[in-house]
């Protein structure tokens, strides 16, 4: 395995004034590997990846990306892209013109190159006939696709993906895994991805960790599989329900 | 974009200096580069690292490349590709589509495993499609559509208001499937709240009313009309248009940013699942809590605006309060004031039904908000003075 990309070390985030809803969580993700954070509804999953991108301050601990603690999003090029949970596109501009946007920021590409890229990135997630229309006007996970195509608009080696398939139908969140794969084994990619579905879990996910909240923290971490086999009743019963869920 | 890529070739006419000096200038930026693109008969060799960093000069050198090629093929080599990633690829598969455009064929040929297999992920072993050129639309077509579209909108309009009346003919008959308990709030937020800002601008407006006519009014010796002057028009015109320009950008943008997003979150259709008719439930509500609250900041406008007058008239015409009321008496009369509060009546009506059918017309997210508060306004202003100007026609053919 090769040197981490992402490190949290005794994490602790949660709204001010309020107990933190995780304390203590560490955890090291390397390049090249697709790590989960899993965990319920309301155990700080989305929290702790929006500490962990620099959108939340940690009540206490330490994120660094790449070897720098505490990077400031909005002060240079971005190192990592970002889907979130609703996909958050910028509703007056065109899906195209969403995806288009960092590039025209933060590269000097030609304008017809901007846009051969951004088309590039849409056909990747299937989205290419969409590119005229507003966010407005395609369903929830046609939005999700195209933030991820937004998110792999600056060719990040890193991608922090927050329930990407949730909502999807079969069909095409398996073929969102298999992008998610390829994108790994061609460009080195690594992924850090909040998700409850255990299909892409099992069949994408290297390492993940499963957080808790009544102990506001990780209370296990490992390969799926391992998880799944736990010796630890909980860790199991969240396998087990998430199974049927799903 | 094959027009894109002849639009970067060099002019024929280049004097051979330049040619030479870009020519120096070329081998010296590729120098730098950590790629080559060389031409050879029948396909373009690519060699070394291919990513976004030098994306733009990828695209420079490939469109230099293939600018004047002709023939049937021209594939693309990437056998000596050391390392590539998405966006040149992406560039590559453009490059080929417009290529294809051109009628030459273009196949991306080479490469490592991994590299082809990043190529088909991109779409580069699918056949080039042709994106479709858009029409651009007739002038006599748009003429066409921006009539229907107007058309469709005093339709819609007129659907609108129709629907709020029988919504208040239901009301009238069941009061209870109303809101009326948000009543005393909506007041509050539109009628109290801008209470400060109704008197600051009133008063600003009967003062400057009566500056204004300072002047003339002295040249005669008819310092004391100034009281006729601002009285008359404060109490008939500017009272009422001025507070109702401050409701419109109040109220109406509020109700019509409360309302869109309720929209875009499908508040109302939750509203509509509930058993609950948003018409009875929001709109109403609304409508007649400006309804009431217009008249109560116009009255207060009228005595604020009056009191304007006043000030100037004791600072610089030497019109002492007591004979500027007593002048005041003698030429305003009651239907001066009444006259405005019921333009004031017809005023918040029209600023809530705008508000609200904006509101409800809302579609597209935060964007869509925006431009629904931006049109409530404009159209709230364009209303009053319509309003305005059909009022006082109306009252002078009552005589009052």
């Amino acid at each position: 395995m090769t040197s981490p990309i992402v490190e949290a070390r005794s994490l602790a985030v949660g709204w001010p004034g309020a107990a933190p809803l995780l304390e203590g969580v560490s955890f090291d993700v390397h390049r090249g590997e697709i790590f989960a954070i899993l965990g319920g509804s309301g155990s700080g999953k989305s929290t702790l990846m929006r500490a962990l991108i620099g959108l939340e301050s940690p009540v206490s601990g330490e994120v660094a990306i790449a070897g720098e603690l505490a990077p400031k999003l909005e002060a240079r090029r971005p190192t990592f892209g970002v889907m979130f949970q609703q996909g958050a596109l910028f509703g007056s501009l065109t899906v195209l013109q969403n995806v288009s946007l960092p590039l025209e920021r933060w590269t000097d590409l030609p304008r017809d190159a901007v846009l051969a890229i951004a088309r590039a990135k849409l056909r990747l997630v299937g989205l290419e006939e969409a590119g005229d229309k507003l966010p407005s006007e395609l369903s929830g996970g046609m939005k999700k696709r195209a933030a991820i195509a937004r998110a792999l608009a600056l060719e990040p080696s890193l991608v922090f993906l927050d329930e990407p398939s949730s909502g999807l139908d079969p069909v095409t969140s398996a073929g969102l895994d298999d992008l998610i794969l390829t994108l790994k084994r061609a460009l080195g990619l690594t992924v850090v991805i909040v998700t409850h579905e255990l299909g892409s879990i099992f069949a994408i996910v290297d390492r993940c960790i499963l957080l808790d909240h009544e102990q506001r923290g990780v209370s296990a971490s490992g390969a799926p599989r391992e998880l799944a086999d736990s010796d630890q009743p909980k860790v199991r019963a969240f396998f087990q329900r998430a199974a049927r869920a799903s | 974009m094959a027009s894109t890529l002849q639009g970067r070739m060099a002019p024929a006419s280049s004097a051979p200096a330049d040619a030479m000096s870009a020519s120096r200038k070329s081998s010296a930026r590729a120098k730098h580069l950590p790629f080559s693109v060389e031409r050879e008969e029948g396909r373009v060799v690519l060699t070394g690292e291919l990513t976004m960093r030098h994306a733009g000069a990828l695209w420079r050198r490939l469109s230099e490349e293939v600018d004047d090629a002709s023939g049937q093929r021209l594939d693309l080599d990437l056998s000596g590709v050391t390392h590539a990633d998405g966006a040149a690829v992406a560039l590559l598969v453009e490059l080929r589509a417009a290529l294809s455009g051109r009628a030459i064929e273009c196949d991306l040929v080479g490469g490592s495993e991994l590299l082809r297999e990043l190529v088909t992920l991109y779409g580069g072993e699918r056949a080039p499609t042709p994106r479709p050129k858009r029409v651009k639309e007739r002038g006599v077509a748009r003429f066409g559509g921006g009539v229907a579209s107007v058309l469709q909108a005093i339709e819609r309009w007129v659907a609108f208001v129709g629907s709020v009346a029988a919504g208040a003919a239901g009301v009238v008959a069941r009061p209870r499937t109303s809101n009326f308990r948000s009543l005393i709030t909506l007041s509050e937020r539109a009628g109290a709240d801008g209470v400060p800002i109704v008197l600051l601008l009133n008063f600003l407006v009967g003062f400057v009313m009566a500056y204004q006519s300072a002047g003339q009014l002295e040249l005669y010796g008819a310092n004391v009309y100034v009281a006729d002057v601002v009285g008359i028009s404060v109490t008939r015109e500017l009272a009422p248009l001025m507070t109702a320009i401050i409701m419109s950008g109040r109220s109406g943008a509020a109700f019509a940013a409360e309302l869109g997003t309720m929209k875009v979150s499908e508040e109302i259709d939750a509203l509509r699942t509930l058993g609950l008719e948003p018409v009875r439930y929001l709109i109403l509500p609304r409508v007649l809590a400006l309804a009431l609250v217009a008249p109560a900041l116009t009255l207060l406008g009228d005595v604020i605006g009056v009191a304007g007058g006043a000030a100037v008239g004791a600072l610089s015409l030497e019109v002492t309060p007591r004979a500027y009321l007593a002048e005041l008496r003698t030429a305003v009369f009651f239907s001066d004031v009444w006259t405005g509060l019921v333009k004031s009546v017809g005023f918040g009506i029209a600023i809530g039904l705008i508000g609200c059918q904006q509101g409800f017309a809302t579609s597209g997210g935060a964007a869509g908000v925006g431009r629904r508060t931006t049109v409530t306004v404009v159209t709230c202003l364009f209303a009053i003075v319509i309003l305005d100007t059909l009022f006082t026609v109306f009252f002078r053919m009552l005589g009052v």
